[in-house]
């Protein structure tokens, strides 16, 4: 029914289209304002549905494919299409971003058109880089989704925003620069000297030629994700920005650097990748251990949940940096290294829901008190008994509890590295420890206890919004811990046919 | 029809849970008690028609999936049931005391505000109990295990203003994820090397595991099976509160007296014992795991019980007599007695069940007070209490022809068949540890119910018998107290666990203490010709004389001994330990990577370094162009200029 119509333009612009629009209406109407754009989110979500139900399940070819001419002169496409990889994120962000406006239906007051209008453009934009197969196409959204980031930390901000921005843009622009001229290198060294990222698959590129690329990527995408040490920004960006930011920044932007390793660094330089392997993971488990640490001991919840985010992004590197090792350890078996992508795979989707709810649960408690600060709660479940239940639940997920969506992902992945290496699995599985230590003692002195300040007595529980919000994001968070097939399903042959692509040599 | 059975076992109650937690609002207080434990009821009834299915009608084992939960690499990871004897007599075990608790809550929580929240919650754990055991796989057992976990720390931290309730459900929770750790860790090695987490699968590739080894320094081989059981050991050290990973259970009786007889008594503390039985096939090929096992099981089961000691909390005596009970177990275990283990969980659950919930009607009486010196002659104001706590002490104590008895005279009998090198050592420690519980048992039994009345007047004018909601249940777990026993022959020597538990031959220690079995008179006329028994009477008679006939004896022990007291009453400070050591470290780690690391190197060095270096550039720049972006905006074209070279010159070499 859908077949002939442009589906992935549409769910693209239709946001963006949407956001603009949003821009002309008047502040002084705030419902409508936040009507408009939730219907537009609404719809954008609506149009993934056939997305994922259309989606062949069977291929690991690029599915839903557009490819117009955009600038010639340059061999430059407006070249659209999605796989098993692609296809989650984009339901992921689709999904989000109604549950923003909806959660911040009562707290955006001020500028309310250009808030909605940054988050709807800012929609688009990601779908955008998530659908892109043209690089600069890709690296056009991947900039410019940027913009309305730092607007809405700019704008909504906290009062040590400037900083925050600042830090925020010198650590991605560093990444970006290099991209870029790694992505024009790879044209020139293209026979047809086109900008296509399957393209750059195909490419035979000698040892430096691939360890300058995998470098080059590694910057930009390390700081997205955010690997340790170029984490720094991500705690500062979060404490100054408004709750919707962070939930965008923690559930969606952060997958970006996922996402692009698995549509860059791996297939174009795989033997790159092969022989600096060692050093995603050494800095993916620093990740889980050593910012798992630093999570324990801090005082303002939303940098909590920020390095907390950081740690369990390391799964995800982990998990897509392991099928090397354990192709050696097994000497020509596969088994194992499907897993440990999936397993990456699935703790970014999962990241996206537990973040979200999370960093959605301490704009609840800030709305009320106006404070981020652990020392100032205590004893929230007696006020706010519905509330506390969600964080609870939230808490535990975050912790990688059997039953939500938390446990797939550290799950999968720390079966697979036990088939690369007993110390890998040991250092991955402290997670169980550390995650469940800053995750329950954040719960402890916030939610439980006795209340110790008179304001979280009068703290009122959640709104009709923000309950839908948290309670969707609570369904899906057991039922992909439940039962997490219908999302592995969709991506196994990509996996697949990603593995035998990157295991085989270029050189 | 059995499969619909069989799912409408776990799911009742966690029908009973989501009613009783997401609906308790519109359902009120009679109605999350009467839906909860008509579920729980139901599982129970559907519970006796599966012992009777697989234990009297012999049918065959189920070992079938529900769904899928997962694929990944072709391997299929599934959520099933395995239904053989070990399971029927588990999911016995658990709906009969999670039935007894749920009935006996209407009475203990009476007043409580969060009547429904705590129906929920307890339903919750016995949905979750009840996957545990019936697992066909790894993948759903640490389901379980995990998700009793959550409802243990969701009720200890049930009065969720008290400081030192969510404190200790706090360290529960954590220490059992230690513990957790190190499990899911052997699931992962199975997983590794036998491709599979379906017990089936995997116990069929058990033997050449045990050949294979796996590689963990540099010239340091370990042999995969005991790698295995001891990492799975480590998970069951966590859950079953073994030393040195007890220290949470204790602090557990922070929750109410309900679910500290249902888990951290019947039910979720054996989940270990249970594992280690139910992986018997990977156990028994590992003796370097057995011994493992055996010694950490006689330091619990003698360390934890002196500890029972020196309590005057009711409840922490209790629980202290919990962690002895379940050191026994693991001894059993230990000594490839599995049958003997399981029979012992069993009598366990209903005495250790009976006594918890015969304590918390002391507390309801006193109103909530629960320290002994505070009781004394309860004797004649609450006789059914009384009598039921007689029956369920005697049976702790291994007194003749009591449930205990049979079940404790068995595992100290097997061990000391055991040819493992740790077995005599285990054999003395259970021997000291049957006197430990005989004379803190009985030294709870005379200071609460009888010498003088402690309480002062305003408790004891109103010092009655509690409501039949709480007798009742007392009443029905004292009869399998007395009686369970009766049926040991069968389940401890017989072929009763021949599908569930594989016993190598060299290691079947029940069937050499089998052989001289000569019918439960001999059972118990042989129980006279060894010192168990005696030490037991010893036990007994010790107690009176100290706290009946010269209470003064014990306070100038305390005085005399005060080094070794004050040693005790800080448990050995292995809480310090933990406290001062890795509590304090772990955050001393965090902030110094936090303020040292971030701060330091990378912010203040690194980020904010090139910043510097950035501002020095632009100031050498500022003749060619102003304004703050505009500085970016130019090293950014500089650079790609020279990054480009560089790869052009690097490329071209």
């Amino acid at each position: 029914m859908l077949g002939s119509l442009p589906l992935l333009s549409l769910i693209i612009w239709l946001p963006i289209i949407g956001g603009l629009f949003t821009l002309t209406l008047s502040d002084h109407d705030s419902t409508g304002v936040k009507r408009t754009a939730f219907v537009f989110s609404l719809a954008t979500f609506f149009l993934t549905i056939p997305l994922y139900t259309d989606f062949n399940k069977l291929t690991a070819d690029m599915q839903f494919v557009e490819r117009l001419s955009w600038i010639e002169a340059f061999n430059i496409y407006y070249h659209l299409g999605i796989d098993g990889i692609s296809i989650l994120l984009i339901v992921l962000t689709a999904f989000i971003t109604p549950l923003i406006i909806i959660a911040g239906w009562k707290a955006i007051q001020i500028r309310c058109s250009q808030y909605m209008a940054a988050f709807l453009i800012m929609e688009g934009l990601m779908i955008g880089v998530f659908s892109a197969l043209d690089s600069i196409l890709f690296f056009v959204f991947w900039e410019a989704m940027l913009i309305p980031m730092f607007l809405i930390i700019g704008v909504w901000g906290g009062p040590n925003r400037i900083y925050a921005t600042i830090k925020f843009f010198l650590y991605t622009f560093l990444g970006s620069v290099l991209m870029l001229i790694a992505l024009i290198y790879m044209r020139y060294q293209s026979d047809t000297d086109s900008f296509a990222i399957l393209d750059f698959h195909m490419l035979r590129l000698n040892l430096v030629e691939q360890s300058l690329i995998f470098f080059a990527f590694l910057l930009a995408f390390a700081v997205k994700v955010p690997m340790w040490p170029v984490h720094t920004w991500l705690p500062d960006a979060h404490v100054e920005a408004p709750t919707g930011g962070s939930v965008i920044l923690a559930a969606i932007m952060l997958k970006i650097g996922g996402y692009g390793f698995l549509r860059f660094s791996l297939p174009i330089a795989p033997d790159a990748s092969m022989r600096f392997d060692w050093l995603i993971i050494v800095m993916s488990l620093t990740a889980v251990v050593y910012i798992g640490f630093v999570a324990i001991v801090q005082e303002d919840m939303k940098k909590l949940i920020a390095y907390s985010s950081i740690a369990h992004m390391g799964f995800v590197t982990l998990g897509f940096f392991l099928p090397f090792g354990i192709h050696t350890t097994l000497s020509g078996e596969l088994s194992g290294s499907a897993m440990a992508i999936e397993g990456g795979m699935i703790q970014m989707i999962s990241h996206g829901f537990i973040s979200a709810a999370l960093f959605l649960c301490i704009g609840v408690m800030y709305d009320r008190l106006h404070s981020r600060q652990i020392k100032d709660y205590g004893g929230v479940v007696v006020s706010m008994p519905v509330f506390s239940s969600f964080m609870v639940l939230f808490a535990m997920a975050n912790s990688g509890l059997p039953g939500t969506s938390g446990f797939v992902g550290e799950f999968m992945v720390i079966l697979a590295s036990m088939k690369s290496n007993f110390w890998i699995a040991l250092l991955a599985s402290t997670t169980l420890i550390l995650g469940a230590a800053y995750s329950l003692w954040l719960v402890k002195r916030v939610i439980f206890g006795e209340i110790r300040n008179s304001e979280v007595a009068e703290m009122k529980d959640l709104g009709i919004h923000e309950f839908t919000a948290l309670g969707l994001l609570a369904a899906v968070v057991l039922l992909f811990g439940i039962w997490p097939d219908p999302l592995i399903e969709v991506m196994h042959p990509t996996i697949d046919n990603l593995l035998q692509h990157i295991f085989i040599s270029k050189l | 029809m059995v499969e619909k059975i069989y799912l409408a076992i776990p799911l009742l109650p966690l029908f009973g849970a989501i009613a009783a937690g997401l609906f308790g609002r519109y359902i009120g207080r009679s109605g999350a008690h009467w839906i909860t434990i008509l579920s729980v009821l139901g599982s129970f009834v559907l519970s006796t028609i599966v012992i009777k299915h697989i234990i009297f009608d012999h049918a065959s084992v189920y070992n079938e999936a529900i769904y899928i939960w997962m694929i990944s690499d072709g391997i299929r990871f599934e959520i099933g049931f395995l239904i053989d004897e070990l399971t029927a007599l588990m999911i016995g075990i658990v709906t009969f005391v999670s039935l007894m608790v749920h009935i006996y809550t209407i009475g203990y929580m009476r007043d409580d505000p969060g009547y429904q929240r705590f129906f929920s919650y307890i339903a919750l754990f016995t949905f979750s109990m009840l996957m545990l055991v019936m697992s066909n796989n790894f993948l759903q057992l640490f389901f379980g295990w995990e998700a009793v976990g959550l409802a243990s720390y969701l009720l200890i931290g049930f009065w969720h203003q008290r400081e030192t309730a969510i404190l200790a459900n706090l360290k529960a929770f954590l220490i059992n994820r230690v513990g957790d750790f190190g499990f899911l860790l052997g699931i992962a090695v199975i997983f590794a090397y036998a491709n599979s987490l379906d017990y089936a699968e995997v116990f069929a590739k058990a033997e050449n595991l045990s050949l294979q080894t796996i590689n963990i320094f540099a010239g340091s081989e370990w042999n995969v099976i005991t790698m295995i059981c001891i990492l799975l050991f480590i998970g069951a050290m966590g859950k079953s509160a073994q030393f040195p990973l007890h220290v949470w259970l204790p602090d557990s009786m922070e929750g109410p007296t309900p679910i500290s007889a249902l888990i951290h008594a019947a039910t979720m503390v054996t989940a270990g014992i249970f594992m280690v039985a139910r992986m018997s096939p990977l156990y028994e090929l590992s003796e370097t795991a057995l011994n493992f096992i055996l010694m950490i099981g006689s330091i619990t089961a003698l360390f934890m019980g002196l500890l029972g000691l020196i309590q005057y909390d009711i409840k922490r005596v209790v629980a202290y007599s919990t962690l002895s009970q379940l050191g026994y177990m693991t001894v059993a275990l230990g000594a490839s007695a599995y049958g003997a283990a399981i029979f012992h969980l069993m009598t366990h659950a209903f005495f250790k069940a009976l006594l918890f919930l015969a304590a918390g009607s002391v507390i309801i009486a006193m109103h909530h007070e629960q320290d002994m010196r505070k009781m004394g002659g309860l004797k004649k104001y609450m006789p059914i209490t009384h009598w039921t706590s007689l029956i369920g002490c005697l049976a702790l104590i291994g007194f003749p022809l009591f449930s205990g008895f049979f079940s404790k005279d068995s595992i100290i009998g097997a061990v000391q068949y055991s040819d493992l090198s740790a077995a005599n050592t285990a054999y003395m420690a259970l021997l000291a540890g049957v006197f430990v519980t005989a004379l803190y048992s009985f030294r709870m039994y005379f200071m609460v119910f009888h010498t003088r009345d402690r309480m002062d007047e305003h408790t004891r004018e109103y010092l009655t018998e509690t409501s039949w909601v709480v007798t009742m249940p007392l009443v029905l777990l004292a009869i399998p107290s007395i009686f369970s026993g009766f049926i040991f022959e069968p389940i401890v020597f017989g072929e009763f666990f021949s599908r569930s538990i594989h016993v190598a031959d060299s290691h079947n220690v029940l069937n050499e203490l089998g052989s001289t079995f000569e019918g439960i008179q001999g059972f118990v006329m042989h129980a006279f010709s060894g010192p168990v028994t005696y030490l037991a009477f010893a036990g007994v008679g010790v107690a009176y004389w100290i706290y009946v006939i010269k209470p003064q004896f014990a306070v100038d022990m305390q005085h005399r001994f005060n080094l070794i007291y004050k040693f005790m009453d800080n448990k050995y400070y292995i809480d310090h330990l933990y406290i001062n050591v890795f509590s304090v470290a772990g955050r001393a780690i965090g902030k110094v990577l936090w303020k040292l690391g971030d701060n330091v190197v990378i912010d203040g060095f690194i980020v904010n370094g090139s910043a510097r270096a950035m501002g020095w550039l632009s100031n050498v720049l500022r003749h060619l162009q102003t304004g703050y972006l505009y500085h970016y905006a130019f090293a950014m074209i500089a650079g790609m200029i020279a990054l480009i070279s560089m790869f052009v010159i690097a490329v071209n070499i």
